[in-house]
This record gives structure tokens, C-alpha cells and sequence, in this order.
């Protein structure tokens, strides 16, 4: 019953969410206000029916019922009770319903807070909200039905992939579809500007919230995945170039530069049809995701359901809704009318420059991504890009993009002096030169990237501090002067200095993990030793044990430096009981300057088991800095412009407000 | 009129690329071309599983014979465990010779494995070293070659071998080649 009344509440959401995409829209158009008014009501109700859908769906897994297909094939009785939870969108279906809850999250949500939008805006982006939800539904009806029946009844189920059971790869798709779905916002926002023909400094205002939240969800996802692989797959890496990892990065590469360009658009009232662009661009992108993973198209390890079916669907949608809206804006930006002008050499020309280059990041990896696809289907082969391709046109574009990145905040709007602010910056290339030094001496044997790299974090991070302390008048004025100038400082801007210092303190993090990374690969006796970067590895031998749902066989290492002893650690080899499939869990002892990093494998005839040592230096400062990011996000987010709305409407909202509360 | 055509370029680019994936829908990403098809096996000689039945097999018996299969295994392949009731079901369907070539496997576990699942093989050889699979151009098992009377690899398929892919594809092919 759970199962049809699930069912059942998706359907009537389909049939909700066309009402929504049609009325609205229409009586924009004509000025029916009826017509526009149904838009809330039918979101907010869209949105209630699509929980129903999800919580019976949760329902199936929590009771483990086996007449439904969906649960019997990703579920077991032995699972523990989160992953039964994780289990209801850790697969192809079940994900789809988590896009659509999150995405009618975010419909209603424009519902219940956007009582400061124009009444036309609101029901237009509401409507092309719906069309986006429709296309979804539908995929979902007819060719993905998480409420399938089986019969008869298996007795139990066939557990979920043993690779998903872990806590960190729990919320990854949760928070990924958060910054994904976070986008088609933006995207609503921007084709609702197209059919108004009107895109000014209080629709980026609209805009930026959406994008930001998209933005810090999509950055904690990402790296959510990535600290997954660092400390699952067992190879110490983590990041790896597959077609789903730059799924989400291009989106987030996009999203980025949209960040960035709808500031332009905000303050300065240019760069429209870029901005639009890149909206469109960025959810196109996290559609493309999307379709890369579930059509089969691409393989990937990350690939669940692959099926050319349903590949032909979406690739269907993805045309209406990508080449629809692209189609829209051929015919309708060239409308789109810009007021501010700008010198190349000033803030905007600075973050244009940020957003050409972030773009041709973004081409570089999709070009990379879809390449091995573009040469199968002219007849050329199979091959496969990989890490090298990515590594040599990536890292070469973001140099000088760290570099600017530095001086742009430092350069005022509209027309700047280059010299002057590379007066100020002085002191941090002095920094910057400092540190290239120490990390020559440290490491004289690395790589010149990991120098270049450790210079360039350097650079940006006191680059970012001299600009704060130049904001704050700081040494130059009365330290009660520039305290109260700190109190002063908006919300918005501490977001743009801790998104720069946690960036750069990424690209540390980043440079240590990937240039200087030491790594040992050998058999190993109980009593064995091996010295990895100073640390002396003992291996104690390894047991037996049993967890909830696999065996286990631990090792144990006795760490030592310098004779003292450091940590001990247990990595784990797990076989979980149902699909017999092996697990790698790694042991990791993070410090300030490096993870110690230990992995054991399987037993060879001769007693010695195959252990893999590593020493990742830096490796919690990538982690860090994302946290940083993240942060400086929300702040911006919570920044007073974006609570109360636009300016100018600012006393009249006040009143209204007022008088609803009365 | 360029300014006009700069805004319909983003269309463009996305038009093409909506192109190339309809033809990249059209072709299945898990079969991997192999640099041997449609051309003759390589020269080789198996000997048995040590401890093993049978004498191994070697190119010679793939000639001459009807059509044959060539299925690579190994004990420590999981897939391999999962595609085994399928290839059992060809072996008992008679229309093909089916042989397994042990790869990189201990003789006693690969003995333990066909005791254990059952040995559906008309003979198995031990390719201790795996040169005789680098011959054939396996790229990661379990793979599965279709040789015809001729000695020539008609096709190949890397991973397990589904109920659905057997039906569709592997039976077809099979009989296509033993007329």
C-alpha cells in the first residue's frame, strides 16, 4: 500500500507541477492575475506531494519490504539503519526522487519567501521551475518508477553496494544535488529575465542567494566526495579526473564565474548576457552531470544505472530544455540593454578576466570529459582521458587566474591604476617569495609545480590579507578606526576574503597532497619495518573480527619518528557478507603537516600481507580551506542586502510586513 | 549581424554536442574493440590446471572444430564467480566448444573454484603467467572470445556475461558463425 500511495502522490505532483508551468506563465503574459496567483500555492502543494512520494519511498527501505523491486535490489535486513536511509537515494531511482524533492524544495521555497519579487518575475521563474519538474517527473513515470512491485517476493535483498555503505558518502548525494538543482534556480531567474526582457541590479540581487547557497552545497559536496575517495578507495588519492568527478566540477566551475559575473551585474549594471549566459550554462552543466552518469554514455566506476533507454529520454529533455533555452537567449539577449561602461584594466575587467578564464576551464574539462565520446562516434576508437591531460591544461590556466586573483579586489570599479595596487601587494609577493624558498629547501628533490603551487597559495593568501588590512585602514589609522570600519564591513565582502584565504589554503593543501606525496607499496611480515618520509612503520600482524553486515581483517601498525612512538594504527579490509564484495577501509592519522596514511591488502601464501604506506603531506588544508570557502558563503549569504530585499522597496515591504503582521 | 550570431553560438556549440551524444547512445560503452578481431587467433599451447583433468588445449583444437569459445577466469575474479551459471548454461546448450583459460590463478584454487561452481569447460588450460591472454589482447577479466571454424576471433566481451547479453547477443553471434 505504502508503495501505490507513493505512487500515486507522484503522479498528482506531475499533474501539479503542469498547472504550475502553464497557468503562471500565461497569465504573465496576459496579466491575468488569477491565473499568476496559482503559482504559490500549486509550488508549495507540488512540493508536499513530492515528500509524501519520498517518505513512503523511506518507509520501503526502513521496513525493508521486498515486493518492492527498488528495495530488493539495493537493500538488506542486515544493514545498518542509516545506510537503509542512504539506500533510498544511493541508487538510480531513488536519486531522481531526491532531485525532484530538492528541487520543489527550492520551487516552494521562491513560493514562501519571494514575497519581494515582482509579482510577474515570481510566477514566470515558478513556472519554468515546474517545466524543469515535469520533464523529471515524467523520466521518472515512465521509465524509472521507484515503486516498482516484484513478484513473488524475494526473502531477502540484494545489499547495497558496500562502496556506498559509509557515512560520508551518505550526505555526498544529498549535498551535490543541493548545489546542482541549487542552480536551476539561477536558471529560472535567468529565462524568466529572457521572456521579461529585463535583467537589472535587483534581479542579481535575486539571483545571488540562490547561486551562493548552490555554490557552498555544490563545493561541500564536491569535496564531501573527494574526502570519501581519499580515505575509501585506498589509493591515497583524491581526485581522479573521472567523467563524475568533472560532472560536478563543471557546474561548479560555472557557478563560480556566475558568482563573480552577477556582482558585475549587481553593482555595476553590465556584463548581462554573459551572466545570463552563465546561469543557463551552470545548470545546463549539472543536466549534463546528470545525463553523463545514467544514459550509459560515458562509463565510469561512479556509473549505477546505465541504460540506453533511458538515455534516449534524457537526452530528449536535455534538448528542450538546454537547446530550448539556449534558442531563447540567441533570440532574446541581444535586448538585453547595458548601462555601466568599464576600462579593461578595473574591477570588472578584472573579474571578466576571472570569468574567461574560469569558462575556459570549464570547456577544457568538458572538452576532456566528452572527448573519448566525440572520437567513438566519428569511428576513431575507444580511448580514455585521464589525469595528465587534465593536469597539463588545467593547472596552466589557473597560474594566472591565482595570480590576478589577488590583485583584482584591489582595483577599483570602473577604471584602476595597476601600479599603485601592485605597490600595496608588495608584501605579499615578499611572503609569496619566502615561501617558495622554505619549500625549495624543504623539498629539494620535488617538483617545480609544488613550488610554483605553494608560492602561488602563499601569494593569494597575503594578497587577500593586505587587501583586508588596507579595507580596515589598518597601521594607518587609529586602531579604534579601523576596528569600527571592521564592525562596518559588510557580510558579502568578509565572504569574498574568507573564499579567497580558504582557497588558498586549498591550493597548499592541494600542492602538498599532489606534488610531495611519499608512498611505500610492499609485503609485510608480523615484526616487519618500514620508514616512509621519517616515520617508521611496524607491523604488528592482522586479525580477524566481524562487523554488522561484512568480516573484517584488521591490521595494526606501530608508528614511530625518531624512536618515539607517534600513533598505532588499524587499517581495515572488509568482505561484506551479501555481494562479497571487498572494502578497503584506510587508517589516517592526520597531523598539521601531513596525513600518515595506511592501507592493508590481502594475504599472500607465504604469510606477508600486502600493505600500502603513505605520507600525504598538507592534506587536512585542502579540508580546511573548503571549510573556510564554505563559511565565507554563508556569511555573504546572510548579508543584509539579501534579507531585506531591494532597496528601493525596501519602506514599502517594511510596512507591508507590518501590516500582515498586525 | 556578428554581434547577432555571437549570442547564437552558444545554441551551435550545444547543437553539435547534442549530436555526437545521440550517436554515442547508440553504442554500447562495454564492448571494447580488440585489436584481434576478425583476425586469426594467436599460436599458443596450454598446458592443464596442474592437478588438474584433461590436457590443457591448445590454437590447433580452436581450428577446424565449429565454433568455440574462449571464456578467461580466475578464482579471484568476482565477476567471474557472477557470470558463471551463464556460461554453464552455453556449455550445456551444446552449440559451441567452450573452454576456460585459467588466468594468473593458483592451480589449487583455480581446481577448488571448478569443484566448487562446477566445470562447464570441454577443457581448461593454466595460463600461469597470463602470455597467452596478452596474446589475445585481455584487458581485464572475466573476457569471453567467439572463434569460428576458421580460427578467427568473431567477438569479444569484456565483464560478466548477463542472462540478457547471452540471449541477445552471444547465442546470435554463435549462430551466425556455425553456419
Amino acid at each position: 500500500m505504502t508503495a501505490e500511495i507513493g505512487h500515486f502522490a507522484l503522479i498528482l505532483a506531475l499533474l501539479m507541477a503542469t498547472v504550475q508551468a502553464t497557468l503562471p506563465l500565461i497569465g504573465a503574459h496576459k496579466g491575468y492575475e488569477s491565473w499568476m496567483a496559482t503559482a504559490r500555492p500549486a509550488a508549495v502543494t507540488q512540493f508536499g506531494l513530492v515528500a509524501i512520494s519520498f517518505g513512503c519511498l523511506t518507509q520501503l527501505y526502513l521496513t525493508s519490504d521486498f515486493s518492492v523491486l527498488n528495495v530488493v535490489q539495493n537493500s538488506h535486513t542486515a544493514k545498518p539503519l542509516i545506510y537503509k536511509i542512504a539506500g533510498v537515494w544511493a541508487n538510480h531511482e531513488g536519486s531522481l526522487l531526491l532531485w525532484v524533492l530538492i528541487l520543489s524544495l527550492f520551487g516552494s521555497a521562491v513560493a514562501v519567501f519571494g514575497s519581494n519579487l515582482p509579482p510577474k518575475l515570481r510566477a514566470r521563474v515558478l513556472s519554468v521551475q515546474a517545466m524543469i519538474a515535469v520533464g523529471f517527473y515524467l523520466f521518472m513515470l515512465l521509465t524509472s518508477n521507484p515503486f516498482e512491485r516484484i513478484f513473488p517476493a524475494p526473502i531477502n535483498g540484494q545489499d547495497l553496494n558496500p562502496l556506498l555503505q559509509d557515512p560520508g558518502l551518505a550526505i555526498h548525494p544529498p549535498m551535490l544535488y543541493l548545489g546542482y538543482v541549487g542552480f536551476s534556480m539561477a536558471f529560472s531567474f535567468a529565462i524568466a529575465a529572457l521572456i521579461e526582457g529585463r535583467v537589472d541590479a535587483a534581479w542579481a540581487r535575486w539571483v545571488r542567494p540562490w547561486t551562493l547557497a548552490a555554490w557552498c552545497f555544490l563545493t561541500g559536496g564536491i569535496t564531501l566526495g573527494s574526502w570519501w575517495a581519499y580515505y575509501e578507495l585506498g589509493w591515497g588519492g583524491w581526485w581522479f579526473w573521472d567523467p563524475v568527478e568533472n560532472a560536478s566540477f563543471m557546474p561548479w566551475l560555472a557557478g563560480t564565474a556566475l558568482l563573480h559575473s552577477s556582482t558585475v551585474v549587481e553593482k555595476r549594471d553590465t556584463l548581462k548576457g554573459w551572466t545570463i549566459l552563465l546561469a543557463i550554462v551552470a545548470f545546463s552543466l549539472s543536466l549534463l552531470g546528470t545525463f553523463l552518469v545514467r544514459s550509459g554514455v560515458l562509463t565510469s566506476v561512479h556509473a549505477f544505472a546505465t541504460d540506453p533507454a533511458r538515455g534516449v529520454f534524457i537526452l530528449a529533455l536535455l534538448i528542450i530544455v538546454i537547446g530550448g533555452s539556449l534558442a531563447l537567449f540567441a533570440w532574446r539577449a541581444p535586448a538585453l540593454v547595458s548601462t555601466g561602461v568599464f576600462q579593461p584594466l578595473s574591477r570588472e575587467g578584472a573579474l571578466l578576466l576571472n570569468n574567461l578564464i574560469m569558462a575556459t576551464a570549464t570547456a577544457a574539462v568538458l572538452l576532456g570529459t566528452l572527448y573519448p565520446l566525440l572520437l567513438d562516434a566519428v569511428g576513431g576508437g575507444k580511448v580514455s582521458v585521464g589525469a595528465p591531460f587534465f593536469n597539463a591544461v588545467f593547472i596552466p590556466l589557473m597560474v594566472p587566474m591565482i595570480a590576478a586573483m589577488a590583485v583584482g579586489p584591489m582595483l577599483s570599479w570602473k577604471r584602476a591604476d595597476l601600479k599603485p595596487a601592485l605597490m600595496r601587494l608588495k608584501v605579499a609577493a615578499l611572503a609569496a617569495g619566502a615561501i617558495m624558498i622554505a619549500a625549495w629547501a624543504l623539498v629539494t628533490d620535488g617538483p617545480v609545480m609544488g613550488v610554483v603551487g605553494i608560492g602561488l597559495a602563499g601569494w593569494l593568501f597575503a594578497g587577500t590579507c593586505v587587501e583586508l588590512a588596507d579595507r580596515l585602514r589598518l597601521f594607518k589609522a587609529p586602531l579604534a578606526d579601523s576596528l569600527s570600519r571592521l564592525r562596518r564591513t559588510p557580510r558579502a565582502a568578509w565572504g569574498m576574503t574568507l573564499g579567497h584565504l580558504g582557497l588558498a589554503i586549498t591550493i597548499a593543501g592541494m600542492t602538498g597532497a599532489g606534488a610531495w606525496r611519499t608512498e611505500s607499496i610492499q609485503a609485510m611480515k608480523p615484526s616487519d619495518t618500514v620508514t616512509v618520509a621519517g616515520y617508521t612503520f611496524t607491523f604488528d600482524g592482522a586479525s580477524g573480527g566481524k562487523g554488522p553486515n561484512y568480516s573484517i581483517t584488521e591490521g595494526t601498525f606501530r608508528v614511530f619518528k625518531d624512536g618515539q612512538p607517534v600513533v598505532t594504527l588499524n587499517p581495515e579490509k572488509r568482505i561484506y557478507m551479501v555481494s562479497k564484495r571487498p572494502t578497503t577501509e584506510a587508517a589516517i592519522h592526520t597531523t598539521f603537516f601531513g596525513d600518515l596514511y595506511a592501507v592493508v591488502g590481502d594475504q599472500d601464501p607465504s604469510g606477508a600481507y600486502v600493505t600500502r604506506l603513505y605520507f600525504n603531506p598538507l592534506v587536512a588544508w585542502m579540508w580546511a580551506g573548503v571549510i573556510i570557502m564554505v563559511t565565507g558563503g554563508c556569511l555573504s549569504l546572510t548579508d543584509r542586502r539579501h534579507r531585506i530585499g531591494a532597496p528601493a522597496k525596501r519602506s514599502v515591504q517594511n510596512a507591508a510586513a507590518q501590516a500582515a503582521g498586525a | 549581424m556578428l554581434n547577432r550570431l555571437i549570442y547564437i553560438l552558444p545554441l551551435g556549440v550545444f547543437l553539435v554536442m547534442a549530436v555526437y551524444f545521440a550517436i554515442g547512445l547508440t553504442k554500447d560503452p562495454k564492448i571494447l574493440p580488440s585489436a584481434l578481431l576478425h583476425k586469426p587467433i594467436p599460436e599458443f599451447t596450454l598446458p592443464p590446471i596442474e592437478g588438474g583433468p584433461g590436457n590443457g588445449f591448445s590454437s590447433a583444437d580452436l581450428r577446424g572444430k565449429g565454433v568455440s569459445v574462449v571464456n578467461v577466469f580466475a578464482s579471484w575474479c568476482v565477476p567471474c564467480r557472477v557470470e558463471h551459471p551463464q556460461i554453464t548454461r552455453l556449455a550445456a546448450l551444446k552449440v559451441a566448444t567452450v573452454y576456460g583459460l585459467s588466468y594468473k590463478d593458483k592451480p589449487k584454487n583455480a581446481l577448488k573454484w571448478l569443484r566448487e561452481l562446477g566445470d562447464p569447460y570441454a577443457a581448461h588450460g593454466a595460463d600461469l603467467k597470463g602470455r597467452v591472454a596478452i596474446d589475445f589482447g585481455v584487458y581485464g577479466i572475466p573476457e569471453t572470445f567467439i572463434i569460428d571454424n576458421d580460427g578467427i576471433i568473431r567477438y569479444k566481451y569484456v565483464g560478466p556475461i548477463t542472462s540478457a547479453r547471452l540471449e541477445k547477443e552471444i547465442l546470435p553471434i554463435i549462430k551466425k558463425f556455425s553456419q
